[in-house]
């Protein structure tokens, strides 16, 4: 069931009035359900996208968002459900990817990428396969790729909620040891981090939040939830704590404001999310942009050096 | 080899803050030194020296517990390395962050102090004011008041270097092992930060281990060097060390010590550990006959 269809036969349009078209809005389960399960989305996506970006991992959070396509295509295909089939889909790539061998820096390198686009790719065409297997309507494929999230399940909504609550306590175990490692990985592990089980863990942590975001967004669009609200955030702030509140806000800034405007209009709800969520990082962008031009003009162009000091001469 | 025990300013008897026994390390089925004895006093300042590639990291890294020894033993501050990490404080070798890592300084700083510990930490305990407190204790000793809370890849390389001294101060560490600090700065950046290390170890009383490229920013603060060349070390003090005599038998060939007017030293003739493999001598796979 597509959106502008649902749309197109209860409403006769906005009132142009914020408490009466949400009232209206939530007199409608699928909408109570769809901006139930955003929600949930929103938050997790917003945290560890915060992470994600941080860690620059963004290309392997978008794979194993397409790797959820074939997980779902595959379930629906089997009769079994798609969710599951989301969170299969991703955590098995995830696991794939962990075992790619780094490089001795440890940043992914170039074999990575080059795995990981292998694997997308794949994916893509696996995810195809099964959906011309099943032979079901053209209109599932749209909704696996591009959202569908106005014929969420009260079943859906509560694997949601109980996968992210399982990520987010994980993630609260995990986070400082794991921002250590991020950003400076070789003390960390000088002090003892275990680096490599902690991005091991990241990375299924990651495939999970991925499956759980594209059942909202769509597998190709996750990046508008677990993208980006957590880079505008950190465009603003680079503030840990307060930036991975701000990702959370904006995140669920985005997925409520594109579900109320696709309730009234025809187009696809996915457009919607992330139409907002690109406006809310280009203007993370200018505000960033002009800060840093007032601060460069209260301060002087040319930064203070610190004094040449005696004591290097004298062997 | 060589066993020379760098001179103390640190106490007679006291447990020897860094000992090599016949240590050897391998990396990828080489020997990168091998039969090392050595010994660092505590309160001392040593330098590490010695031409790239000739395993001044991979001694830091064996004294950190990082990278296992093939053959031999280290002791840190009398335990084995890797259980001392308390009280080690560990600046390692890198360029520098770049200018889209958004975390500030003082983050940085605080993840030295309590970044290997899981869960969250409460906003209101004592164990969080505490560490609070000693972050800001040690950007004050620093410097580095003025630009911590700024992100870290906005501030100049100098700037970055000073937090991250910082970041090693702040657990009260009684070992720094410093892989070349001085590295990415400009002269007079380097002066300074050489000042800036001796100063704080020596009122604090904690033995330095810095790896460096060029003995002269660091060699009024030097208690003794480490000179490691050819899969062997030697130590003992700047004077006894880095003459042309001990050289030329460290390198096996003919390396000349001059010294400036204004007595800095320089080291003529030495062959990088990379030309001396492929290098006109044939030394290049002998490395394990130096024992």
């Amino acid at each position: 069931m597509t959106p502008h269809l649902v749309g197109a036969v209860t409403l006769a349009g906005p009132r142009w009035n914020l408490v009466d078209d949400v009232r209206q809005i939530l007199t409608f389960h699928f909408m109570v359900n769809a901006i139930r399960a955003g929600t949930v989305a929103a938050v997790l996506g917003a945290v560890i996208g915060w992470f994600m970006v941080l860690r620059r991992q963004s290309f392997v959070g978008h794979t194993l968002a397409v790797v959820s396509f074939p997980g779902a295509a595959a379930a629906i295909w089997l009769g079994v459900s798609a969710t599951a089939g989301y969170f299969a889909g991703s955590i098995a790539a995830a696991l794939v990817i962990a075992l790619v061998p780094r490089t001795q820096a440890g940043r992914a390198g170039s074999q990575e990428s080059a795995v990981i686009g292998t694997v997308q790719a794949f994916a893509l065409a696996s995810g195809a396969l099964f959906v011309s297997l099943y032979g079901g309507f053209l209109d599932s494929i749209t909704g696996l790729l591009f959202g569908s999230f106005l014929g969420v399940s009260n079943g859906q909504v509560v694997a949601l909620v109980v996968v992210a609550g399982v990520v987010l306590v994980a993630m609260a175990v995990l986070a400082r040891p794991l921002l250590f490692a991020t950003v400076d990985r070789e003390v960390a592990v000088a002090r003892g981090v275990p680096e490599r089980a902690l991005s091991v863990a990241f990375l299924v942590i990651l495939g999970c939040t991925a499956a759980e975001v594209s059942q909202v967004t769509g597998t190709l669009l996750v990046f508008a939830l677990l993208v980006m609200p957590a880079a505008a955030a950190q465009q603003l702030t680079a503030r840990p704590v307060l930036g991975l509140c701000l990702s959370v806000v904006l995140g669920l800034v985005v997925v409520w404001a594109a579900l109320g405007v696709a309730f009234y209009s025809t187009w696809p709800v996915g457009f919607f999310v992330s139409t907002f969520g690109f406006v809310v990082y280009v203007a993370a962008n200018a505000v960033r942009l002009a800060a840093g031009r007032r601060r460069r003009t209260a301060r002087g162009t040319v930064p203070l050096r610190t004094p040449a000091s005696p004591g290097m001469a004298a062997a | 080899m060589a066993d020379v025990t760098s001179p103390s300013a640190g106490t007679a008897g006291a447990v020897p803050a860094v000992r090599f026994e016949d240590a050897t390390a391998r990396l990828g089925g080489r020997d990168i030194w091998s039969h090392v004895d050595l010994t660092i006093e505590p309160g001392t300042f040593v330098a590490v020296l010695g031409p790239n590639g000739a395993g001044k990291s991979t001694l830091i890294k064996a004294v950190l517990g990082v990278l296992p020894l093939a053959e031999g033993q280290v002791e840190v501050l009398g335990r084995p390395p890797g259980e001392a990490g308390g009280d080690i404080g560990y600046l390692p070798q890198r360029r520098s962050f770049d200018a889209s890592m958004r975390v500030r300084g003082i983050d940085v700083v605080r993840l030295g102090a309590d970044g290997d510990k899981w869960g969250m930490p409460l906003p209101w305990g004592a164990t969080r004011r505490a560490r609070d407190i000693r972050v800001a204790e040690v950007i004050d000793l620093v410097g580095a008041g003025s630009y911590a809370r700024r992100p870290i890849g906005e501030v100049s390389g100098g700037e970055q270097q000073r937090l991250l001294i910082a970041q090693a101060l702040v657990r009260n560490p009684r070992l720094l092992l410093l892989d070349e600090p001085l590295d990415s700065l400009d002269l007079p950046n380097q002066g300074a930060m050489a000042s800036l290390i001796a100063d704080i170890c020596d009122e604090f009383g904690i033995t330095v281990l810095i790896v460096a490229h060029d003995v002269n920013p660091i060699a009024s603060a030097l208690d003794g060097v480490v000179y490691v060349a050819r899969g062997r070390a030697v130590s003992g003090t700047a004077e006894d060390v880095i003459t042309t005599e001990t050289l030329s038998a460290l390198y096996d060939t003919p390396i000349e010590v001059l010294t400036t007017s204004d007595g800095r030293r320089v080291v003529v003739g030495q062959p990088d550990a990379s030309s001396h493999h492929a290098g006109p001598h044939g030394h290049g796979h002998d490395h394990d006959h130096h024992g």
